[in-house]
């Protein structure tokens, strides 16, 4: 499998996750290839930030694996059985994730700047003064070259939202992970961010994941669509095809709900 | 040296009669302390200005000096005003006096989490000042402060050693008379040591019991 | 009376209760964090040992601390200047209830800044030591600011181990020259000063150290 050419830059096989007695993913099997963008549609609850979360290790699957090209992700093969992953194997396959939250969980201690700096600096191991010039041609790209020493709490949602995405490309991720990163901004708000990933998708063909509610964004940036419900992909496809003619009724029933409304 | 668990045996019914003594202390400045702190919230209250300076001044400094010192105070120099109390008098007014001081904070953050509501209904109603403080405003203002009485009562407890300094036959100072008779001083104080760790911690999780569920209680009602 | 006389023998005193004060207080320092940090460990014995340790020195008198440490560690061969001996125990005193407030500052760092480290790939001691614990410490210093005037109180327990502080001080003074109403009354008014200056101070350092809790997400 390592030697396939075509290996997905992320493989999820059979993961499932449930919180106490109540299954939120149902053995979700997804293969995503390098630089596709995929937006992860669907009815509230029906699993997509847990998906995020379980790519990010932010929570474990009780069944079933993902890897990142090619490597298990949180687990480490011990013989025939799989255990729990920590320290350097871990952290060398999560550091090619990369994600940005609803809530941007920005560092509230720490200007803009540093935001942006501390991960290159003190877990790449980058030199001070190359993290912060990179840092700074990051801030330029969101537009808050201004805001280098602004603290968070001095920045709009906007502009802490923008700050969060340039602190996670700092890192240099080959995925980008995106938990509704607009539903906690104002509506005036919402455009600023999404023209920073719009731009991110136009000019270097990362590879996203993107949760989101906003339709016209998902049709217009993603290159896949994955529509969501009950912790199952009940449908996957192009965008064209997913929201001109979705296959499925239950998909055909939401996008008749959230774009009438 | 060896514990030797004979002569702890041997001291063990003397500590535990001292034991009685600093549980009277105990909950006599408990008791002297609420009546104390109330005092002090109602006169911080009292919109007289000189009084609510006095007051303010005087828990601040009571809570900005040491017990011991208090202790001292009282023990010498009420007498020489001819105020002569017993021993024991003179502890529990000490712990009383001191620990009335703190909780008088304690009253003012749990009157001041009655709604403003209550106070314009008892107006509403024509209610007398008496009445509208003993029968709505501290009925309601008392028991969130309970667990907090607690962590005093069992802080309290814990500070009764200083009685010994005053001459009081608590359990540190039997203790100390002890070791001073058989020049023996691992078993007393292990022994004090222990009966404090048994009676205060499960009193102290017992008030962090009471203390969660009041706020799982306060989170399910909200 | 004669205050020539009694303010020159205070000073003195109350020069050595603000140091028994402030080597009280850097061992309960590094015994909080320690010890705080310890009670969040992955670690089930670490965990165990440091409730143990927390809940004996909180569950007993720190008078009885101070008479254990002084009377009975000798027996042992553990042999204390009384100062060394007052400094452990009152360190070890308060740092246990130190380790509480540090504890209860760290779990009170929003979930959302322990996710975003992950995200960022930070390990678990970095993390701490970049983005939780910085935060936690805005949290603490008020309580470690009554926790160090409620020290600074104690110290005068020192007294009863034959450390020449303040109390002290005012006993000998006491007893060598009467006046007791003055000399206690003074005795109370350098601690209330002093208690007043170390408020002061620690407020300063509230002030310095930023209210780390705007935009922390949940
Ligand atoms: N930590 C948790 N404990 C218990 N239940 C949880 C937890 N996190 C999520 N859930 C539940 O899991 C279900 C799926 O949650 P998830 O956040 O993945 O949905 P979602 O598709 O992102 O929905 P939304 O569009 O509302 O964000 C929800 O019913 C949610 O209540
Ligand atoms: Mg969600």
């Amino acid at each position: 499998m390592g030697a396939d050419p075509r290996q997905p830059i992320l493989r999820m096989q059979g993961v499932s996750k449930s919180y106490g007695a109540v299954q939120i993913l149902r053995g979700i099997d997804l293969d995503v290839e390098a630089g596709q963008r995929i937006a992860l549609i669907g009815p509230s609850g029906s699993g997509k930030t847990t998906l995020l979360r379980l790519v990010m290790t932010l929570e474990t699957p009780e069944d079933g694996t993902i890897e990142v090209e090619g490597e298990l992700l949180g687990l480490r093969r011990v013989g025939d059985r799989l255990v729990k992953d920590s320290g350097a194997h871990l952290r060398s396959v999560r550091g090619k994730i990369g994600m940005v939250f609803q809530h941007f969980n920005l560092f509230p201690h720490m200007s803009a700047l540093q935001n942006i700096m501390d991960g290159p600096v003190h877990v790449r191991g980058l030199s001070k003064d190359q993290a912060r010039e990179r840092a700074l041609d990051l801030l330029a790209k969101v537009g808050l070259r201004n805001k280098a020493d602004s603290l968070p709490r001095q920045l709009s949602g906007g502009q802490q939202q923008r700050v969060a995405i340039a602190r996670a490309l700092a890192m240099e991720p080959k995925i980008m992970l995106f938990d509704e990163i607009t539903s906690a901004l104002d509506p005036e708000l919402v455009g600023e961010v999404l023209a920073i990933v719009r731009e991110l998708a136009h000019e270097t063909g990362m590879t996203m994941l993107i949760v989101t509610h906003e339709m016209g964004f998902a049709r217009e940036v993603a290159n896949r669509v994955l529509f969501m419900e009950g912790g199952h992909i009940v449908e996957d496809g192009e965008p064209e095809q997913v929201f001109g003619n979705p296959r499925s009724d239950r998909t055909k029933a939401f996008l008749g709900a959230v774009l009438h409304r | 040296m060896n514990f030797d668990f004979d002569y702890a045996l041997q001291i063990l019914p003397t500590l535990l009669r001292a034991t009685v003594i600093t549980f009277q202390a105990t909950v006599g400045g408990m008791v002297l302390a609420m009546i104390v702190g109330l005092a002090l919230e109602l006169l911080r209250r009292s919109g007289v200005k000189p009084v609510v300076y006095a007051t303010k001044g005087f828990v601040s400094f009571v809570r900005g000096t040491p017990l011991l010192i208090q202790l001292y105070f009282l023990y010498y120099v009420l007498p020489l005003y001819g105020l002569s109390l017993e021993t024991m008098e003179t502890g529990i007014l000490g712990l009383g006096l001191h620990y009335g001081a703190y909780l008088s904070e304690v009253y003012r953050a749990g009157i001041d989490g009655v709604p403003k509501g209550q106070w314009e209904a008892a107006t509403a109603l024509n209610a007398s000042r008496t009445h509208t403080w003993l029968r709505i405003i501290l009925p309601q203002a008392v028991p969130p402060m309970l667990p907090v009485f607690g962590n005093y009562l069992i802080a309290m407890f814990k500070d009764t050693p200083l009685l010994a300094t005053i001459t009081l036959l608590e359990l540190l100072g039997t203790a100390q008379a002890e070791a001073a008779i058989s020049y023996r001083y691992l078993e007393p104080y292990t022994l004090v040591g222990l009966i404090f760790l048994v009676l205060s911690w499960p009193s102290a999780s017992l008030v962090r019991l009471i203390e969660n569920r009041i706020r799982a209680e306060n989170r399910n009602g909200r | 009376m004669n205050l020539t006389v009694f303010l020159p023998a205070l000073l003195k005193g109350a020069l050595v209760t603000l140091e028994a004060t402030l080597l009280s207080a850097a061992v309960a320092l590094v015994v909080s964090v320690v010890v705080g940090l310890v009670r969040l460990s992955r670690f089930r014995l670490l965990r165990g040992a440091a409730l143990v340790y927390v809940e004996i020195f909180r569950g007993t008198s720190a008078l009885v601390q101070l008479f254990y440490f002084f009377f009975v560690l000798p027996i042992f061969g553990i042999d204390l200047s009384p100062m060394a001996a007052g400094v452990i125990a009152l360190g070890l005193n308060f740092g246990s209830y130190g380790s509480e407030v540090v504890r209860a500052a760290v779990l009170n760092v929003p979930r959302g800044q322990h996710e975003a480290a992950v995200a960022l790939n930070y390990p678990p001691g970095l993390a701490m030591r970049r983005i939780i614990f910085p935060q936690a410490l805005a949290a603490m210093l008020p309580p470690f600011g009554n926790l160090l005037i409620d020290l600074l109180k104690a110290t005068s327990l020192l007294s009863l181990i034959t450390i020449g502080d303040l109390t002290f001080a005012g006993k000998s003074l006491v007893q060598s020259q009467g006046h007791v109403t003055a000399i206690y009354t003074l005795v109370l008014v350098f601690y209330f000063v002093m208690a007043l200056m170390l408020g002061r101070l620690m407020q300063a350092a509230e002030r310095r150290v930023p209210g780390a809790t705007a935009g922390g997400g949940r």
